[in-house]
């Protein structure tokens, strides 16, 4: 980033013959110049955006802001809001809800996001053509992939893509999203973002792969090791850990912000309800209880921070390749 | 409008990006609200005199939006913009209703009255402006407008919600029109083919939207007068059992492309018998002719049917930097403006002038359906409680949910549901 920028590129001190710098004061305020000049903007951008939203948020968290965003002294609750949320029994489903579609999304979207750029690694033609083609649904909106899913593939009536399939085999019409029991909405949702994220993901393991050194493998061949399942279990995926860490830990946050589908597919329903469409309809919608709603944002982002905190510690974040 | 949240990981960055993002979830509840006042129409002249805006959601039958710019700038006080929106109109007119500055916010819009509303103070009374025609409205169009003898909201139109059901298959099945939930079961059940289901009642709230239904066919209410629970528990636990024995028949159309507030469903002959509002009458008519006719909801256990009268109602945001001049407008339009009032109940969907003074003149409902309609919602409708609040309602709602979709003990939702609307009503009136 901007702090690397090295003091040596001095323009100034070009052509005078002179190597060293005149005096350590300009090159230091230059530096310095420079580090405000690239991270001040991202600075003051985080400041507005995040930070003075966040403190906001806080502090309605101890209100009872209904209808409001400037509460009065009168309304102060202390943590009544969060005692509020977490005896809320909805709050709790919606976490469940949360857990379950992680468990779900988290494995299926590692698995083929890497099945995918291992497939895409071995491909000797069109390999461009089909990177382009699993990366392009990434450029595809939840909002809009949500309505195809729901309107063309997943209707619950006759003329819906799956149904017909369904029909052909002679099988009853399945109400894809509003029937819990079974619970083929889990389908619908999962198979929508896998659609949309694997091929992010493949990237960045097709990226990981091409960094291992073929040296690796041949020396594994010398060494009698079969291509195949041997080299992938001792080899390439020991060498792709830094990346599977992040990107493990990149599925899990993208899911906790899981929003766009669930709202746009099946709305405000009690057994497919996330925390951010529970806490959007009681923050934002008519509810417009902005202290609980608070209350709730804060509790959900302390749960997002110890499971990424743990998760890092336990996956070992940030260690280098191949340690 | 709220725009969507986009949760994709910024590509490349992302990692970098990971704490940032991790906090700015703590910031969405205030972040957006903040940012959620963006759907102003800012197409306002530069002339002199006043500027109001005037907020609407989007209404389904064409033509309505064009009327309402008609009527606003057939206005001579002052000059009216229209904010004309799609999509989900509550959750953006809540935010327009934070805003502080002029433009942002609406001075006039159409909605639905709750106490919060009047006790953050965000509305102004209207009674000024309603003194000569009060006894111009029904009993229930001036109680659900109507918070501690103040009058917030002036009527536009009633929308009664009934089913709809095509006599031609009815009768091709034997079937005669149901007047009890029990032979409404078995109607569904016999009119249910291989292409059609018996059925229509919504995609997401076919379970939710019966608990009314169930609590005024047994002659309860939501809330009574001094503000307390106002139906049991034995008649509620009845009501939702029966609804979860329909859903678990296979008569019922869920998933349809649309909900029920759209009438494709019968339009398009998915369904034999579908619940939606008058609203829809003129494209069902055309759709099946004569073929088409309405019965109220039919009644629970030995109760009455019902019909939700539903509809909306115009308000001042007290907010405005012109309260008067907005009065002033909303008086002029949905007061004094007959030919308006009659011209916005009854040219696009029908909607039954909520002037009684005004509904002799509305001939397009003296007869067929129409006439019936009317007949059964002044017979068997019942209004919404404006001290009746949206977690209330989010309470029942998750209670019928988790009753008829999920299978869970009925005894245990209903105390739960209960419960937290105890714990409203003991924070608003305790």
């Amino acid at each position: 980033m901007a702090v690397s920028a090295p003091p040596a590129a001095d323009p100034g001190s070009a052509g005078t013959g002179d190597r060293r710098p005149r005096s350590r004061r300009p090159g230091r305020l230059r530096t310095s110049l420079a580090f405000w000049g690239f991270v001040g903007p991202f600075l003051a951008g985080l400041a507005v955006f995040t930070l003075v939203p966040v403190l906001w948020s806080a502090y309605l968290s101890f209100f009872d802001a209904t209808n409001t965003v400037t509460p009065l002294p009168e309304d102060f609750v202390g943590f009544g809001n969060y005692a509020d949320m977490l005896t809320d029994r909805a709050f709790q489903d919606s976490l469940i809800t949360f857990s379950v579609f992680a468990a779900l999304i988290v494995p299926l979207t590692f698995a083929c996001s890497l099945g995918l750029a291992l497939m895409l690694n071995k491909v000797r033609f069109m390999r461009a053509f089909f990177r382009s083609v699993f990366f392009l649904p990434f450029a595809c909106s939840y909002v809009v992939a949500s309505l195809v899913w729901k309107m063309s593939i997943f209707n619950g009536v006759r003329y819906g893509l799956a149904n017909s399939v369904l029909d052909l085999f002679g099988v009853e019409d399945v109400a894809w999203l509003f029937n819990p029991d079974p619970p083929w909405y889990w389908l619908v949702i999962v198979s929508l973002r896998l659609w949309i994220q694997c091929g992010f993901y493949m990237i960045l393991f097709i990226a990981a792969l091409q960094q291992i050194p073929e040296h690796l493998y041949e020396a594994a061949y010398v060494d009698g090791a079969k291509p195949g399942r041997q080299t992938f279990w001792h080899i390439t995926l020991p060498q792709l850990r830094a990346t599977s860490v992040a990107v493990l830990m990149l599925i899990l946050i993208a899911a906790y912000q899981a929003f766009d589908e669930f709202i746009n597919l099946i709305g405000n329903q009690a057994y497919a309800r996330p925390p951010l469409v529970y806490l959007y309809y009681t923050a934002l919608g008519t509810q417009q209880d902005l202290g609980r709603g608070s209350a709730g944002a804060l509790i959900l982002a302390l749960i997002i921070a110890i499971v990424t905190l743990l998760q890092g510690r336990f996956l070992g974040f940030g260690n280098k390749e191949g340690r | 409008m709220v725009a969507f949240r986009n949760h994709r990981p910024a590509p490349l960055a992302a990692l970098a990006m990971n704490r940032r993002r991790m906090l700015a979830l703590g910031g969405l509840a205030a972040g957006t609200g903040a940012l959620a006042a963006c759907g102003s129409n800012t197409g306002r002249g530069s002339g002199d005199g006043v500027n109001l805006s005037q907020w609407y959601h989007q209404y389904g039958e064409a033509g309505t939006q064009q009327a309402a710019e008609k009527y606003a700038a057939a206005y001579e006080d002052a000059h009216v913009s229209i904010n004309w929106i799609p999509g989900d109109y509550d959750t953006a007119l809540s935010s327009g209703l934070l805003a502080e500055k002029e433009g942002d916010y609406p001075d006039v819009f159409e909605g639905h009255l709750n106490r919060a509303m009047v006790e953050s103070g965000q509305v102004v009374p209207l009674d000024d402006i309603l003194t000569d025609v009060l006894d111009d409205y029904t009993a229930d169009d001036l109680a659900r407008n109507t918070i501690d003898g103040k009058v917030y909201g002036v009527r536009m139109i009633d929308d009664p919600q009934f089913l709809y059901y095509r006599p031609s298959l009815l009768d091709a099945a034997g079937v005669t029109p149901p007047t009890t939930f029990d032979e409404l079961m078995a109607a569904a059940a016999d009119l249910t083919t291989g292409d059609v289901k018996g059925l229509f009642l919504g995609n997401d709230d076919s379970a939710t939207k019966l608990f009314q239904p169930i609590v005024f066919s047994a002659g309860q209410t939501l809330l009574t007068e001094d503000n307390r629970i106002g139906f049991d528990k034995d008649t509620v636990i009845a009501g939702a059992l029966q609804v979860k024995e329909l859903h678990d028949s296979s008569s019922l159309l869920v998933g349809a492309p649309t909900e029920a507030w759209d009438p494709s469903s019968i339009i398009q002959e998915l369904c034999a018998i579908q619940w939606c509002g008058l609203w829809a009458l003129p494209q069902i008519a055309e759709a099946h002719g004569d073929d088409i006719a309405v019965i109220p909801f039919p009644a629970f256990g030995t109760g009455t049917p019902t019909v939700f009268n539903g509809g909306w109602d115009t308000f001042v945001n007290a907010a405005s930097a012109n309260v008067d001049e907005a009065k002033a407008f909303v008086k002029w339009l949905w007061v004094d403006h007959e030919e308006f009032i009659l011209d916005w109940n009854l040219s696009y969907g029908f909607h039954i002038p909520p002037r009684l003074s005004m509904r002799g003149g509305a001939e397009q409902l003296q007869t067929g359906p129409a006439a019936e309609a009317v007949r059964i919602s002044e017979e068997y409708g019942w209004a919404e409680n404006p001290n009746w609040t949206p977690t209330m309602e989010t309470a029942v709602d998750d209670m019928m949910t988790n009753i008829v979709l999920e299978g869970n003990d009925p005894s245990a939702e209903f105390d739960n549901a209960v419960a937290t609307i105890q714990g409203e009503l003991d924070g608003i009136f305790g």
